[in-house]
């Protein structure tokens, strides 16, 4: 889903299916596709609204695991049999398909890790551990998921770095002249920045940002996992050094992400793990290593959900061009106009559909995220409340916790109705 | 499993066991604790305090105890949460006033128990108006939410053992009796 599409914030439904547009979502058809959503919660069809912890798949995705383990199952690279050969071309398939829905100059670009949070912690510590020095500064924001977080935290710890955190207005949006005044202290080397905040939906201007580290001379790692699924990612654009990203989050397996890194600053960096597959020649005292990506994929990879995360992004790309991104807008544009209708209901982080994803924060007065959570599962409506993972947001909003409502391409805004009947449930109740 | 208790089919995802009831989770007596909570706020001769942070929720809570003579004669809280968490450390602070410390240790291995789903636990009257809380049970990730302050109590109640231990290891003999 691309945020650049433009949207009348005036219009309360999608618009109408027309096969003049072009670009409109046969939202019966796709949620038709993802099993997991035609079941009843609690005695209410399901309302999933917590696709920013994890997306539903479609059944494109399941086929194509089931079927690589039904044909083709083997273990990669240097068999000589048929199923060995058919496995790893499937595997580097995956691969390129990865590369090529990242905007990726090339496939060894890309290396397979289980998810976003190992692709922080492989740049952290091997890019970190061999290039930062005592007093040099990594800057994160205050909306960062810890997976962005407590990475840079062990390398820092651990070579004498120092972490800074960029700060964001009451409107949940980053505020980068604190970033320009720590860039102008010349001892930034990285900033690691999420390319849409997982807590409050807020898209951030991971260009503009790229384009002042690198005239700081800092490179940029970008955070993808809300990113991927819901922008269209050119890291060529995006003009960033590292990005990395998450399968699930987008409708692929769990277990299963990708890293993309410039070759420069991959061939430089150190292997991270060691083992079978990332190795050239072994010798007792040392090694040489393999070649990009497999430099970095230490042991046998996850070959099958690296399939099935293909699939899934086939799967994506497969639907209208921009038809994705004109239902999210049409579905923000909907749901901040009537969930504020709810009394005492506020929305944390962007009112307007400008620069966020349909990830809503919620904060119902007088009722605390979990009742209001407990309340709408009741009613079959799944969101969620707690922390999510951002802890310094929670603390610079002063919440302890508040509830997230996520969207993802199958929700309709009869499922927002939904929502806002449950806070209105949830009201009456504490009332 | 609840499902097995229940004499219900043991399904993995539980959908066949039938949905718990919205108003027995959210009795008026909860509703009632969590809006006007008892004792919320500070002593400021207290003799001991426990501060217990539910890290996967948020949840938090301050629990502090008077005591004379092994018996807990004040308790008050602070902290913030949902209404389960706050209204059960509210009930649990007025049944604690006038308990020894044994006793209070058996009030909450009782409570603990019903949170697990002991139906002879919700029906003893010394549980008060704990009882209204017998329906958390029903909702398994929630309980976490009931035993925060009763985890803050048993661990506040041991730091008051352990400080009374190493008085009677270095000192006289007048604790032996307790």
């Amino acid at each position: 889903m691309s945020m650049d599409v433009a949207s009348g914030p005036g219009t309360l439904r999608p618009p109408a299916p027309a096969s003049a547009a072009g670009a409109t979502l046969d939202l019966e058809w796709v949620r038709a596709q993802f099993p997991a959503l035609q079941q009843d919660v609690q005695g209410h069809r399901l309302v999933y609204l917590d696709s920013a912890a994890t997306a539903q798949r479609p059944r494109q995705v399941m086929s194509a695991i089931v079927d690589f383990y039904e044909s083709d199952n083997a273990n990669v690279h240097r068999g000589l049999h048929e199923l060995a050969r058919r496995a790893t071309e499937r595997y580097e398939a995956a691969r390129t398909t990865v590369a090529s829905f990242l905007g990726a100059a090339e496939a060894a670009e890309v290396v397979f890790v289980r998810g976003t949070t190992e692709a922080v912690n492989l740049v952290a510590a091997s890019w970190g551990g061999a290039n930062l020095r005592p007093g040099d500064e990594i800057v994160v924001t205050v909306l960062e998921h810890h997976s962005n977080l407590v990475p840079w935290q062990l390398v820092a710890q651990r070579t004498g770095a120092v972490l800074r955190s960029v700060d964001i207005d009451d409107d949940g949006r980053l505020r980068l002249e604190e970033l320009d005044a720590m860039l102008a202290g010349g001892r930034v080397r990285l900033v690691a920045v999420g390319h849409i905040s997982n807590a409050l939906g807020t898209v951030n201007p991971v260009r503009s940002i790229v384009e002042r580290a690198h005239a700081a001379g800092a490179l940029v790692f970008v955070d993808g996992a809300q990113g991927a699924a819901h922008a269209q990612v050119d890291v060529a654009a995006l003009g960033c050094d590292f990005y990395a990203f998450s399968g699930h989050k987008l409708g692929g397996p769990m277990g299963i992400g990708a890293l993309w890194g410039r070759r420069s600053l991959l061939e430089a960096m150190p292997p991270w793990q060691g083992g079978g597959e990332m190795i050239a020649r072994v010798e007792l005292q040392r090694s040489t290593y393999a070649e990009l990506p497999h430099k970095f994929e230490a042991g046998t990879p996850n070959v099958a959900d690296a399939v099935g995360l293909a699939a899934a992004i086939d799967f994506l790309r497969a639907l209208p061009p921009g038809a994705a991104a004109a239902h999210e807008a049409a579905l923000m544009a909907y749901a901040l106009e009537c969930l504020p209708a709810v009394p005492g209901l506020r929305i944390i982080g962007p009112r307007t559909i400008e620069g966020r994803v349909a990830v809503f924060s919620l904060e119902l007065e007088g009722v605390h995220p979990h009742d209001l959570a407990t309340i709408l599962d009741s009613r079959g409506v799944a969101i969620r409340a707690g922390h999510h993972c951002a802890q310094l947001l929670m603390r610079r909003l002063g919440v302890p916790a508040t509830a997230r409502a996520s969207c993802y391409i199958y929700t309709t805004t009869d499922e927002i109705d939904r929502l806002a009947e449950g806070l209105e449930l949830a009201r009456k109740m504490f009332a | 499993m609840t499902a097995e208790r229940d004499g219900a089919p043991d399904r993995p995802d539980g959908s066949d066991r039938p949905a718990p009831v919205l108003a027995e989770l959210y009795q008026e007596l909860i509703l009632e604790h969590y809006k006007r909570p008892r004792n919320k706020g500070e002593l400021e001769d207290a003799d001991v305090e426990m501060h217990l942070m539910n890290t996967s929720c948020g949840d938090e809570v301050r629990l502090q105890l008077r005591l004379e003579g092994g018996v807990i004669r004040d308790a008050r809280h602070m902290g913030n949460g949902c209404s389960i968490s706050q209204a059960s450390v509210s009930m649990m602070s007025d049944l604690l006033k006038g308990k020894t410390i044994p006793e209070s240790i058996e009030l909450a291995q009782r409570f603990t128990d019903m949170m697990h789903g002991d139906p002879v636990a919700a029906r003893e009257k010394r549980m008060g108006a704990l009882r209204a809380l017998a329906g958390v049970s029903q909702y398994p990730v929630r309980v976490k939410c009931a035993l925060l302050g009763w985890d803050a109590l048993l661990q506040a109640l041991k730091k008051i053992g352990g400080e009374e231990e190493e008085e009677h290891g270095t000192g006289g003999s007048e604790g032996r009796d307790r």
